[in-house]
């Protein structure tokens, strides 16, 4: 492990009595403590404030209905768990602190003056599981819409449409659902009009080339300046979580692919670090340096997709045709390897789907050799554009405060000033044996994102040189029996390979009980799949947590005051993807 | 034959010789972008894609032409004729050679200046017609941008004004003859022009009335069918007018070594300014509206004022 993490329970031991908590042990070795309800709020205000090197940003916060959950071994007893995640950057430590509540809808205090992202993890958890937040300022549904009945994540509630019964819409229920359409602002929490001033309200989205996406968002406008912003989101929403409840471990790998679906393969990274934690697969060199190389391909693959758009958001047409060019030629890379181009779901738990084909390094030189030019060529053409530089500098500025307290990670936090980059602090999967910097900048706004996203690509190109150059010989999959499908050569000759084998495949691997969540540096910020195991060849839970979610949760904080055209760049800038978003 | 059937037949000719520059303009732009963008661009019907136009000119003709209910139609209908007719009339009075314009007036640069000015009501009457946010947000910036730069747009061209002694555009183009080219001593009006004159046709960079990526497609939003298709048309004949203008005040006109025809060097430097149109396209980021208005206001009226001192002040040492 990678720093002292016994020491916060010592700490909360004595500041609350050893009889507050209720310790669990769990795979990812992440502290967690089980408080009670009336005690959650002082204890994370401890560990916020007052604990030394305090834990600063709240890292996830979820939910777990555990009404059905057999392998429960010492836990307090518990109808629907509520679970934060604290991060703290002075230890590089979290600590997970669970809160048992009983009852078929409970409740649960707000934590949301104590974190400004808890809002909308906690409007999730509400709309998920239907537990009740005392306290919330705007406690609606965000992912589902408002007239959906039931909580999607409820043990009770139907994964499939076949299982809800004949779909009916009866006259009430669509003057209802069109009614529920209209727009009044006063339902969003929205001022009508302030002094002499009537605002004006502008409907951007979901459909509009400036939000990449389904994403709407209401701007109150006073002219065209913005004064108020509500996100709303869960139009790309597709129940990947309910949907991991009833995947195999193995056959959910696709899904993750879809989550954030410009970084195809990383999502692979994040969802298997946390598996092969419950399953305690070490995984062969081979196979991590082949994840590490591939991991930095899509890596740079997402910055050029984020590049152009960006300046295609401030109105300049050209590049993105330059860099889908570009990714083109890395997609024929990812395509030679995988077989498959945007979402080649290709890493297997245990390894990687199948060794590297002949001639790879072939293809990676040819890469290493055509690219940097372009680098140069694009900065010249966009980060040195006076245009460009006039719409981002200064825009959308946020500190490294303002980002911990709102949960950023990733390049956008490196862009306030700090060098805080998981594959750095908190090695995963052999990058500890790498040779890269960190780029930072220090103003935190637009074109700080901008200038750390395009230092990245040539850190990413370093990674891949070295990759090349040194990939070790071996087995691209583990010998472990969870490893699924497992090595070929045994299935033929070994009997008890052949019968795991053939229950690996037909029900899925059984990975054994209890609960980890491996975070990863993922292209866009940090990504870890907070992973609960009964026992069985299911997740009993999986919750994702995406960078995207928080970043969007940001965009009112940064976008007063500015007009509809710097929205734009601030949108640009943060680099989202709505099903990163709505998962 | 009488000046009245000459005054048709040219009329007529232009008319049409126009219209075809419009139209192919927008396979011209397709392609330029194409080449400059890494990509192909429209290349299948035809010989190099050449009749794209008239299948684009089909397809337009037979879309529903839809006027949303919540608009204003009157208003709605007339604001495209609009940008058509005051381009075309401005089209009047330029000299496409010694002898080929449509009208000779003695105050040809500002009919110019007036009609160019008028174009704006295309666009503030076409958004606000709309009933649209995003219309209404696109032709209030058109309104502001068309105002300020205006102003400079006619203050820049009075330095050329003082040179050739005269605001008959053939005058222009014949001083240009004896002095040289205007673009040597008025390099300062040139580049104000046509800054200005790109923001009179809200081209990239300065699209801002109907910036794709902010306000979806601006003032036309809510256009369809062949309404839109004016409005298209309007844009590229505008491009046309304003190269057409740079040729004349600036470029020396119709003139050039005798091996071609006037009216054909008068077409290859027109040519010229409107690719540099395209590649502008290719090329530039939008400035935001407020960074677009300061520069304006800031930069280019008193770079446009002091041009016509100093013009005024040789002009009058070197009597």
């Amino acid at each position: 492990m990678y720093s002292d993490q016994t020491s916060v329970i010592d700490e909360l031991n004595n500041k609350f009595g050893q009889q507050s908590f209720v310790t669990q042990p769990t795979q990812d070795e992440i502290p967690t403590l089980w408080v009670s309800k009336d005690k959650i709020k002082d204890v994370l205000s401890y560990l916020k404030h007052d604990v030394p090197k305090p834990y600063k940003m709240l890292y996830d916060l979820s939910a777990i209905d555990e009404r059905e959950r057999s392998n429960r071994l010492g836990q307090p007893d518990s109808d629907f768990t509520v679970v934060y995640q604290l991060l703290s950057f002075e230890r590089n430590a979290d600590v997970r602190l669970k809160v048992a509540l009983k009852g078929e809808f409970p409740s649960v205090p707000t934590i949301t003056k104590l974190w400004s992202n808890a809002n909308w993890y906690e409007r999730e958890i509400f709309d998920m599981f239907g537990i009740k937040v005392d306290g919330h300022p705007d406690l609606r549904r965000i992912l589902m819409p408002p007239w959906w009945e039931g909580h999607p994540l409820r043990k009770e509630h139907p994964s499939r449409a076949t299982e809800m019964g004949p779909f009916k819409m009866p006259d009430e229920k669509q003057t209802m659902e069109i009614d529920e359409m209209q727009f009044k602002p006063e339902k969003w929490g929205l001022e009508k009009g302030s002094g002499e001033t009537d605002f004006m309200f502008l409907n951007l989205g979901p459909q509009h080339p400036g939000t990449h996406g389904v994403l709407r968002l209401i701007l109150q406008l006073d002219g065209e300046t913005i004064v108020n912003i509500v996100p709303d989101i869960g139009f790309h929403h597709r129940a990947a979580e309910k949907m991991a409840e009833r995947q195999t471990w193995h056959t959910f790998i696709p899904y993750t692919d879809r989550i954030d679906y410009l970084a195809g393969v990383v999502n692979n990274l994040a969802y298997l670090s946390s598996v092969e934690k419950l399953a305690g697969i070490t995984i062969p060199d081979r196979a991590k340096v082949i994840r590490v190389m591939l991991s930095e391909f899509f890596r740079i693959s997402n910055h050029l997709v984020w590049y152009g758009t960006f300046a295609q958001d401030v109105g300049q047409l050209s590049p993105v045709f330059y860099m889908f060019n570009d990714r083109e030629k890395i997609m024929e890379f990812i395509e030679a390897v995988c077989g498959f181009r945007l979402h080649p779901g290709w890493f297997r738990i245990g390894g990687v789907a199948a060794d590297l084909p002949n001639g790879w390094d072939k293809l990676v030189k040819d890469f290493l050799d055509y690219f940097p030019p372009k680098i140069k060529e694009y900065e010249k053409m966009v980060l040195k554009n006076r245009i460009f530089k006039a719409r981002t500098l200064g825009i959308g500025a946020f500190n490294l405060d303002e980002a911990v307290e709102w949960g950023v990670t990733g390049p956008n936090l490196r862009a306030c000033g700090i060098e805080w980059d998981f594959r750095k602090v908190r090695p995963y999967s052999g990058y500890e044996n790498f040779q890269f910097d960190i780029p930072t900048a220090q103003h935190g706004d637009c074109y700080d994102r901008a200038l750390v996203r395009a230092a990245e690509m040539w850190q990413s190109l370093r990674i891949i040189e070295q990759c090349m150059k040194n990939m070790p010989e071996g087995p691209y999959k583990s010998d472990h029996p969870l490893t699924t499908p497992p090595l070929k050569e045994k299935t033929m000759v070994h009997i008890e390979t052949l019968i795991t084998h053939f229950l690996n495949v037909s029900w899925g691997p059984v990975i054994p009980p209890g609960e980890a969540s491996v975070g990863i540096e993922a292209t866009k910020g940090n990504n870890s799949y907070y992973l609960v195991s009964d026992g069985s060849t299911t997740a009993y839970r999986n919750h994702i947590r995406t960078p995207s979610f928080v970043h969007m949760q940001m965009v009112p904080f940064i976008s007063r005051s500015y007009t509809v055209a710097d929205l734009l760049s601030i949108l640009g800038s943060l680099d989202f993807v709505l099903a990163d978003i709505d998962r | 034959m009488s000046p009245l059937l000459q005054t048709i037949i040219i009329t007529v000719v232009v008319l049409l010789v126009l219209m075809t520059i419009a139209a192919n303009l927008i396979w011209v732009e397709r392609r330029m972008l194409a080449l400059w963008q890494d990509r192909l661009g429209p290349n299948r019907v035809g010989p190099l894609g050449l009749v794209q136009v008239v299948a684009d000119m089909v397809k337009i003709f037979f879309k529903e032409d839809w006027i949303p209910k919540f608009a204003d139609r009157p208003v709605f209908f007339i604001a495209p004729t609009i940008v058509i007719i005051t381009v075309l009339m401005s089209f009047a009075v330029i000299p496409f050679a010694p002898g080929i314009s449509v009208v000779n007036l003695n105050v040809g640069l500002l009919f110019f200046l007036a009609m160019s000015s008028l174009g704006v009501y295309s666009v503030v009457l076409g958004g606000w017609s709309s009933n649209n946010k995003y219309s209404l947000l696109g032709s209030l910036r058109a309104a502001a941008q068309m105002i300020s730069y205006e102003v400079f747009m006619g203050l820049s061209l009075m330095g050329v004004v003082i040179l050739a002694g005269s605001f008959n555009l053939n005058d222009i183009v014949e001083a240009q003859g004896r002095i040289t080219w205007f673009f040597i001593p008025q390099i300062l009006g040139f580049f104000v022009f046509f800054l200005a004159g790109i923001a009179e046709t809200h081209r990239l960079p300065f699209d801002l009335p109907e910036a794709e990526s902010e306000l979806i497609s601006g003032f036309h939003s809510e256009y369809s069918g062949m309404k839109f298709g004016m409005f298209f048309v309007g844009e590229y004949l505008g491009i046309t007018l304003i190269s057409s203008m740079i040729v004349t005040l600036f470029f020396g006109g119709w003139l050039g070594p005798s091996f071609l025809p006037p009216v054909v060097w008068f077409l290859l430097k027109m040519a010229v300014f409107i690719l540099i149109f395209v590649l502008l396209r290719a090329a530039l980021p939008r400035p935001r509206y407020d960074q677009l208005m300061s520069y304006g206001w800031k930069f280019l009226l008193p770079l446009s004022l002091l041009n016509l001192v100093v013009t005024g002040l040789v002009v009058l040492l070197l009597k």
